[in-house]
């Protein structure tokens, strides 16, 4: 208990206070504003009332963003997460010489081609092929951008399956579709688990790719419509903007609580070492 | 039921190594087969092959009467137990003994019916609803051979069966395996590098070495007569004693004695002697040598003479009958049991 001990346990406790604040309070402003009469930039104690909810409820975009936002995660996370596992799959056991120097190359071509450097061609591209302002054809280009990275982890869970697993299934006659679906992929859940909510957060919070290629606002997902919450003057609609954000905010945590209770991140063993 | 011929067959891997060396192999029906060599002798990949996991580059490997060599594993009627036993760690042990069925698509009914069947014969019916991380090593093993027997095969591959259970567990194992087997009388081929492991259980064993088959025979056999000094070497947990010497006016000097020759040696010959520690025993006439070290085996001693010529003599003696340090002690081979290899390919001599 020397003087020292105390200044330095006094330093660390206000340095944890400042660090544990700048987290909390935007949390707080979360919870509280979509509930205030007045909602305002600052962080305040309420005067609770849900005529914010209502005038979000009538927002004519607002909700059908959300329904936008939902079909486009969707639809990116599934086609990412199946093409990642088929191809981490056939990356891993099959030997093609240069397939890892491949793999470095499109994670680093990835980070080009669905970001700022890419958004030119990429927008002409769909033009072209006739996709702007179609969702489908958005959720596509925010799979392709995601892929690469996806197939890099997933490549890492199919490593560690022991081979003798799909041996054991091929002497019992498994046909490769068997073996995948029986074996490898159960095997690897937990990385396909990881590969599922990382691309759906990925995609979720996606903004430049929707605001690129989905020019008709009916359209737009939440991430971009956000930034068009506006009253008649300019200024940002707070009347809208925090039950927005409360509700946009919400399936990635719902998201992440049924994937870690259901696929839990666990491995049962089974091979003796 | 069905035998395994294997003829003419190697298996080359990618890097350029001829693991299996243009060999030709007969199982015959029911038989438990042992592949015994020291580790990278090319057992494990001859295993392999039959299983038709390693494609061969030359030779053909038939079971039954069929030639499989081109056919996928899954068509050739065999079924394996890993090393590792790989039982799939997200099935329960009822859904991995009725694999095999769930494969062929056997309805749910009946690969209940067939794992619980398997399961009684192997005495693992209360442990059915476990996962294979919750079992202990020799029920894992239990549960991937019962895994084997369900796909109801004609020949069962076994890759170093008992190498991951405990040395105690291990003789337990050995015992239960050689019931099972004798019960199911399948056609059975296990790979080993233990050599007492495949004399307890085999019925014959094939010791390999590069890829090739130096002796086939029965443990007993291979164990009294080995067919090389590379065999006499691996076989045995004590090791052979190989003793160079010379034939001379009829006789085979070595180790400062004067043993009788096998007919047709030319003099001066060089040879090699070889006995089993086991086989030699107290004597008025032998080798003769001063007691340098006793090793206590349990039941019996391995006591190391030294001769006057240097070389060193093993032999073992009953408990009670333990030498004295320093002690010189006269030893001779019982009756047939001296064995004569020549000195330059290691052949046995047959005399």
């Amino acid at each position: 208990m020397t003087p020292g001990w105390v200044v330095r346990r006094i330093g660390f406790s206000v340095l944890v206070a400042v660090v544990l604040a700048f987290f909390a309070v935007p949390m707080l402003w979360l919870a509280g504003a979509p509930f205030d009469a007045r909602p305002g930039f600052g962080l305040r104690w309420p005067e609770w009332t849900l005529s914010n909810v209502h005038a979000t409820l009538r927002h004519p975009f607002a909700l059908r963003s959300l329904v936008n936002s939902l079909v486009l995660c969707l639809v990116a996370t599934a086609v990412t997460t199946a093409f990642a596992a088929l191809a981490a799959y056939a990356l891993s056991r099959v030997r093609i010489p240069g397939r890892d120097a491949l793999l470095y190359l499109l994670l680093l071509l990835s980070s080009v081609v669905t970001g700022t450097a890419a958004m030119v061609p990429l927008f002409v591209l769909m033009l072209q092929l006739g996709l702007i302002d179609s969702r489908f054809g958005t959720a596509l280009a925010i799979a392709g951008g995601m892929l690469p990275a996806a197939i890099f982890i997933l490549k890492d869970f199919v490593d560690a399956v022991p081979r003798s697993y799909e041996e054991s299934a091929r002497v019992f006659g498994a046909s490769p579709r068997q073996v995948l679906g029986h074996v490898v992929l159960p095997i690897a859940r937990p990385g396909i688990a990881t590969i599922l909510v990382w691309s759906f957060v990925n995609a979720w919070g996606n903004f430049l790719l929707p605001f690129l290629l989905l020019r008709d606002v009916g359209k737009q997902p939440a991430a971009v419509l956000m930034r068009t919450l506006q009253d008649e003057g300019g200024s940002a609609d707070l009347t809208v903007i925090p039950v927005f954000s409360l509700l946009y905010s919400i399936p990635v945590v719902v998201l992440y609580l049924v994937v870690s209770k259901r696929y839990g991140f666990r491995f049962h063993g089974g091979i003796k070492s | 039921m069905a035998g395994i011929d294997v003829t003419g067959l190697s298996t080359v891997y990618p890097n350029g190594v001829r693991a299996v060396d243009a060999l030709d192999l007969r199982v015959t029906d029911g038989e438990l087969f042992a592949l015994l060599g020291p580790s990278g002798c090319g057992k494990t990949t001859l295993l392999r092959t039959i299983a038709g996991l390693e494609p061969p580059a030359t030779g053909t490997v038939a079971i039954g009467s069929r030639d499989v060599t081109a056919l996928p594993p899954g068509r050739r009627g065999v079924a394996m137990v890993f090393q590792d036993y790989a039982l799939f760690p997200h099935m329960t042990v009822a859904e991995n003994i009725a694999y095999p069925l769930r494969v062929r698509r056997a309805p749910k009914e009946r690969q209940r019916e067939a794992a619980a069947d398997v399961a009684r014969g192997l005495s693992l019916s209360a442990l059915l609803d476990r996962r294979p991380g919750q079992l202990s090593g020799g029920q894992q093993q239990r549960a991937a051979l019962g895994r084997a027997v369900a796909a109801g095969a004609d020949v069962l591959l076994l890759d170093e069966p008992l190498s991951n259970l405990d040395a105690r567990l291990r003789l337990e194992a050995r015992t239960f395996l050689k019931r099972l087997q004798h019960d199911l009388a399948l056609t059975t081929v296990f790979v080993t590098h233990d050599q007492a492991e495949a004399l307890a259980l085999a019925d014959r064993i094939a010791v390999m070495e590069a890829g090739r088959i130096r002796q086939l025979g029965t443990p007993r056999e291979v164990f009294q007569r080995p067919g090389d000094t590379f065999v006499a070497n691996f076989i045995g947990s004590t090791p052979m004693n190989l003793v160079d010497g010379r034939v001379r006016d009829g006789r085979v000097e070595c180790a400062g004695a004067r043993l009788p020759c096998p007919p047709g040696l030319a003099e001066g010959t060089p040879v090699v002697v070889g006995v089993r520690p086991e086989y030699l025993s107290v004597a008025d006439d032998g080798i003769t040598g001063r007691v340098a070290a006793v090793e206590n085996l349990g039941v019996s001693s391995l006591v190391t003479l030294d001769c006057p010529d240097g070389t060193l003599i093993s032999l073992t003696v009953p408990e009670q009958d333990e030498p004295a340090l320093g002690r010189s002690l006269t030893v001779t081979a019982a009756p047939g049991r001296l064995l004569f290899y020549d000195a330059q390919d290691g052949r046995l001599l047959d005399g």
